[in-house]
């Protein structure tokens, strides 16, 4: 349905210059180790996603937005990276966390907004983020990451560190404001910035060709006088090479680049939306076939560096690693109501004071509130 | 690394688009594109690489990507390019030209002597300015940014009240509440501006949309600056111009200069055209102080924009010679050598040249041309000095369609504490 | 008549308004074939066809500037913005353009039209699916902003903000948008704008509240009574232009004055309440003007209960204000 289009950046199916399938080289700068470690990196991702949609489901959280289909982007992109780059990262990419080394436990302590979340269950859950990491504050108006990784990258540059940052978001976010100020300023002050959209076709039922005219999304890096580059986004290692190659580049002062990773969304947009009011099945059987992990494994069977024990061993230990995430996460309380006031400033100023021990003054007088049960989110 | 070819590749559309692009210009747009000598769009080796030239002198285009042009510096036409346009239109663009330089002039003093508050000049720019604006019909929407005014004048707008308007008093259509330059003429479907760079951008999309939806033969022009390129109102308005294929004309006036910001500052893009890119669309650029290039090419726009073959991004090439404003000191930030350069093209001359190489003009009636503007400018200064102050009660008008009961108090209590 | 709930009164005032007006457009993120993603624009495209009802890129200032030209040009748009939380990339096309376009222009140009978008909290959304941003557009000369909180005056303000010739701010309290039915007229029938609505009537506090607040007051003001205590609601219905006429009437009857809201408190609409309480109606007040409102931080996720008012908090400050 979708044509992949001749320009696409691909590794695990390369075209001979005849256009026949030729025989696939690992690019430069991999090995059979760092191959597994991505391997194992996606099917940690897949587990996740599974295991927190059922949780959503059961009503043991919230809310929750699967990155299923999708894992190839944020794990050969994040992959690349260096300790020192800084990623600002949309919803959809639990993938990056895990590749820059989140654990589970503090992804899954999120999703619960509890008193171990390190951000207080002050958002709803997939907003993760990670200081340590340098995996900055999920948001969810769409786009606003993108202009401030450029802000980080000019300061990158300004203080001649050896170190990029990456931005992730969606194919709608190309139609953001912070989009096109994003690019245009990381262009004008050669910032060292990668931007790397994850065109997965659909914002949420809006699809692609009614968020652009343009033929591609790389495309639309002209407009900036910057390189675009269109990447096949479910194959782990052609995303790996192009982010790797732009980070070359940003790191020899030669600017940010567009990569645009052509992926699909299996799953549905976040656990409260339907597909199937608006998507037609052929175009999601189509991608189903061209499942990232599924690509991978069967490169890596041909070249010797899959075995069933291997598998075993890195599925079965994801699922226990979420399994007792899960569970340690549900034994621990909410936060305090007292932290609701803390981090509003850097320090309480006085009003704040006064309502935190009013609103303390009152749960001890009458009881703390009551959660609303019906209380539903609804995409 | 795979580095994105300007050729169109097949891109994954779902099913359920509604909206689709043109594969090429309908039979129809083509047959209503008279003019043989069609403007090519932005360059193909555009882009692959970020521009290198981001030092090139100021005033050069900065790109390897010449803009469209008819008229040779002498005012000659290049071979096969002249649109041949009736010689009443051709005068009608240069007597506005003329007049809105003579404006220039005449308001600038006017500034100087305290008389008004603020002057933002045309100067080197009347040729796009007029030139873009005549392509459209009068049932077409204008929503101008800065240096359109003489679109305003050019479809009718009285000069008494341009002026009046630059004072601000009662003979004001927009009764003293914006500043100078800020006009509103609804007669011209000329919207009144906005100070915010890139705010009407979207605006003439929602126009444009207005009359596609109800079926009008109306096309609008969205006005803007190469500095409101940077905008996001330019981004979304471009997008969604192009998506829903909407009759707008998109015109750049690219004079190189915001405020003390050059170009090559606010972009580092190979030209401003190729900006359209990004959305789909058709982007042009064109020698801006060529007033047949700008008429030709802005017109298969409009023709384009008219038989429903979506809009198109103009950059008009051209040099803001004076100040930014009557505030504005350029010296502070411009080498001026660059502006005897472009002097040098200028867009009066240049289509002087070109009306008398047709016979169309000479120095008699240049002469008479510019007393005529010289009085009709001092004539509506006077008229317009005439008039009295705004009346106060003015303030609360046109907040709401009727005054409400909040700010009927709230100017009954001022007049009562200032003594009625 | 029909039973519906909020939401349904919205789509129904949608459907009716597009049927009687041919110049009402609606379009924003998810509202075609989705049907908006609280369902508020259901079925729309298919009964008007994609030229009047329509989804649009993912760009809010795009929504909006796009919705002034049409404006300009004479149309009625209805644009959506799917949470009020992503009102902001179009805050300047909202305050700067088309709540000035009628002043600025000196009359000649104007832009009718409706933003509606849901807002405020308790469906556990977090800080951007949560907010009550009523006072930046209060605060904006040249907007009108309306706050619904039962389905008969949804569909009737809903109309008559369609019909308005300035532009309106029509803000849904999302929580309520369920949960209670309420028997709404088929075809147009208006609501007026700038009229308050008795929503209880007593003597002895009056409390001013809108939008989803309303409902949880009147159970504050059960629990009131069952102590004794009188309580009159004032539902604004019309936040701008205001009806200052039903706050000082009631006022002066009960001498007593607690507004409730959800916003943060400081700089917020229930300020302005209380300062034209003060400045008109001080010598009837017997007691200090109370304040119920959110809490002077960002909307949190997991306390989002303990956040927003409740039945409680607004019982505390009846008592207070009546045992002054
Ligand atoms: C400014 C803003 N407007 C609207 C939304 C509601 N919204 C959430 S996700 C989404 C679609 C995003 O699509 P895309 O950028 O393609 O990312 P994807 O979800 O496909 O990963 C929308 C409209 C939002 N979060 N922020
Ligand atoms: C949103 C906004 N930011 C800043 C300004 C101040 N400002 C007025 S004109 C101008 C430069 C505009 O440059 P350009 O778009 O190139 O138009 P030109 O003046 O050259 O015609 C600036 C920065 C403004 N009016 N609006
Ligand atoms: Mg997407
Ligand atoms: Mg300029």
């Amino acid at each position: 349905m979708t044509p992949m289009a001749e320009d696409l950046l691909s590794v695990l199916e390369p075209k001979s210059a005849k256009g026949k399938s030729a025989k696939i080289a690992l690019p430069k700068g991999l090995d059979r180790a760092k191959v597994q470690r991505m391997y194992r990196l996606m099917v940690q991702t897949r587990q996740l996603d599974d295991r927190a949609m059922k949780l959503q489901r059961q009503g043991r959280i919230g809310f929750y937005v699967p990155s299923i289909g999708q894992e190839a982007c944020a794990v050969g992109s994040a992959f690349a990276l260096s300790d020192k780059d800084w990623c600002y990262p949309s919803y959809r990419e639990p993938g990056a966390a895990l590749a820059v080394g989140v654990s589970i436990q503090a992804m899954i302590h999120q999703l619960y907004g509890n008193a171990e979340d390190v951000t207080k269950g002050r958002q709803m859950p997939v907003h993760y983020a990670f200081r340590k990491q340098r995996y900055v504050s999920v948001s969810s108006p769409i786009g606003t990451q993108i202009v401030q990784a450029v802000g980080t990258a000019m300061a990158q540059r300004i203080r001649k560190e050896k170190a990029i940052s990456i931005t992730y978001f969606g194919d709608g976010a190309t139609s953001s404001n912070d989009f096109h100020t994003g690019l245009n300023f990381a262009a004008v002050y050669k910032a060292p910035t990668i931007f790397l959209c994850s065109n997965n076709q659909w914002a949420i039922s809006c699809p692609l060709g009614q968020q652009t005219a343009s033929d591609t999304i790389a495309v639309k890096a002209k407009a900036y006088g910057m390189p675009g580059v269109r990447v096949d986004g479910n194959d782990v290692l052609a995303v790996w090479q192009a982010t790797s190659e732009a980070r070359a580049r940003a790191l020899a002062g030669e600017g940010p680049t567009l990569i645009e990773a052509l992926t699909f969304r299996i799953g549905p947009h976040s656990s409260s939306d339907d597909p199937s009011r608006y998507r037609p099945n052929e175009q999601l059987e189509t991608w189903q076939k061209k499942d990232p992990i599924e690509r991978l494994k069967k490169f890596m069977k041909s070249a010797g560096m899959w075995t069933e024990a291997f598998e075993k061993e890195v599925v079965e230990s994801a699922i226990d690693e979420v399994n007792a995430a899960v569970k340690h996460a549900e034994t621990v309380p909410l936060p305090a109501s007292s932290t609701l006031f803390t981090d509003v400033y850097a320090t309480m100023p006085p009003h704040l004071v006064e309502q935190q021990e009013r609103l303390l003054a009152l749960e001890k007088a009458q009881g703390g509130a009551e959660i609303d049960k019906n209380a539903a989110f609804p995409l | 690394m795979a580095t994105v070819k300007s050729k169109a590749k097949p891109k994954p559309k779902a099913k359920a688009a509604a909206v689709r692009r043109p594969k090429s210009p309908s039979a129809k747009v083509a047959a209503a594109t008279k003019s043989k000598s069609a403007p090519a769009v932005a360059s193909k080796r555009a882009m692959s690489k970020p521009s290198k030239n981001v030092l090139v002198p100021r005033g050069a285009p900065r790109t390897d990507d010449a803009p469209w042009s008819v008229l040779r510096a002498d005012g000659t036409a290049l071979p096969g390019r002249d649109p041949k346009l009736a010689p009443e239109l051709m005068l009608r663009m240069y007597r506005a030209m003329t007049l809105i330089r003579a404006l220039d002039g005449r308001m600038l003093i006017l500034q100087r002597q305290g008389r008004i508050g603020f002057w933002g000049p045309t100067r080197g720019q009347e040729g796009a300015t007029i030139a873009s604006c005549a392509a459209f019909e009068d049932r077409d929407w204008i929503l101008p940014a800065l240096r359109e005014g003489g679109c305003a004048l050019y479809r009718g707008f009285s000069l008494t009240e341009l002026v009046a308007q630059t004072i601000g008093n009662a003979l004001d259509r927009v009764k003293g509440r914006q500043m100078p330059c800020h006009y509103s003429f609804k007669e011209g479907n000329y919207v009144a501006m906005s100070s915010v760079i890139g705010t009407q951008i979207p605006h003439a999309v929602g126009v444009a949309l207005g009359a596609k939806t109800r079926g009008d033969d109306v096309v609008a022009a969205g006005y803007m600056g190469d500095g409101a390129t940077s905008s996001s109102d330019f981004h979304v308005a471009m997008n969604f111009g192009a998506v829903s294929k909407a009759p707008v004309v998109f015109i750049c006036q690219n004079n190189q200069w915001a405020i003390s910001v050059p170009i090559e500052k606010q972009t580092v893009s190979s030209t401003i055209a190729v900006k359209a890119v990004a959305y789909g669309m058709e982007g042009v650029r064109v020698d801006g102080n060529d007033v047949l290039a700008v008429y030709s090419a802005t017109k298969r726009a409009v023709d384009k924009a008219r038989a429903g073959g979506g809009p198109t991004f103009l950059e008009l090439l051209t040099f803001r010679v004076l100040g930014h404003s009557s505030s504005d000191d350029p010296t502070r930030y411009r080498d001026e050598s660059c502006v005897k350069e472009w002097e040098a093209k200028d867009p009066i001359v240049r289509f002087r040249r070109y009306l008398e190489s047709r016979k169309l003009w000479n120095q008699a009636l240049e002469d008479e041309l510019d007393g005529q503007h010289q009085a009709a400018i001092s004539q509506a200064i006077k008229a317009a000095e005439a008039a009295p102050a705004v009346p106060t009660a003015t303030i609360v008008d046109d907040v709401y369609a009727t005054v409400p009961a909040h700010l009927k108090e709230q100017l009954r209590r001022t007049l009562d504490d200032l003594g009625g | 008549m029909t039973t519906m709930t909020l939401l349904q009164a919205v789509n129904s005032g949608l459907k009716d308004i597009m049927q009687d007006d041919d110049r009402v457009v609606v379009f924003g993120e998810d509202v075609g074939i989705n049907g908006g993603v609280f369902r508020a624009t259901e079925g729309l495209t298919k009964q008007y066809g994609e030229e009047r009802c329509f989804d649009t890129p993912l760009a809010e200032s795009g929504i909006i500037g796009v919705a002034i030209g049409m404006a300009l040009y004479g149309m009625r748009p209805v644009p959506e913005i799917q949470f009020a939380d992503f009102i902001f990339p179009a805050f300047d096309q909202i305050v700067s353009e088309a709540a000035k376009m009628r002043y600025r222009s000196g009359g000649e140009f104007t832009c009718p039209m409706v933003i509606r978008t849901p807002y405020g909290g308790g469906i556990r959304g977090g800080h951007y699916h949560s907010q009550s941003p009523e006072a930046y557009f209060c605060h904006t000369p040249g907007l009108k902003v309306v706050v619904p909180s039962t389905p008969y005056d949804a569909k009737g303000l809903l109309i008559s903000s369609i019909r308005d010739e300035d532009p309106v701010l029509f803000l849904e309290p999302k929580r309520i948008y369920r949960s209670t039915k309420q028997d709404v007229p088929e075809g147009v029938y208006e609501v007026p704008l700038g009229k308050a609505r008795i929503a209880r009537a007593g003597k002895d506090v009056t409390i001013v509240t809108f939008g989803a607040m309303v409902s949880i007051c009147e159970k504050a003001a059960e629990d009131a009574a069952a102590k004794g205590m009188d309580v009159e609601i004032v539902d604004l219905r019309t936040l701008l232009p205001l009806d200052e006429e039903a706050i000082l009437t009631s006022v002066a009857k009960t001498g007593r004055l607690v507004v409730v809201q959800e916003a943060p408190r400081f700089c917020s609409f229930g300020g302005e309440i209380s300062a034209i309480v003060a400045e008109k109606a001080i010598e009837y007040l017997q007691a200090p003007i109370l304040r119920v409102a959110g809490f002077d931080t960002p909307f949190p996720y997991s306390l989002e209960h303990v956040y927003m008012p409740d039945a409680k908090r607004v019982l505390a400050a009846v008592e207070r204000a009546v045992n002054f």
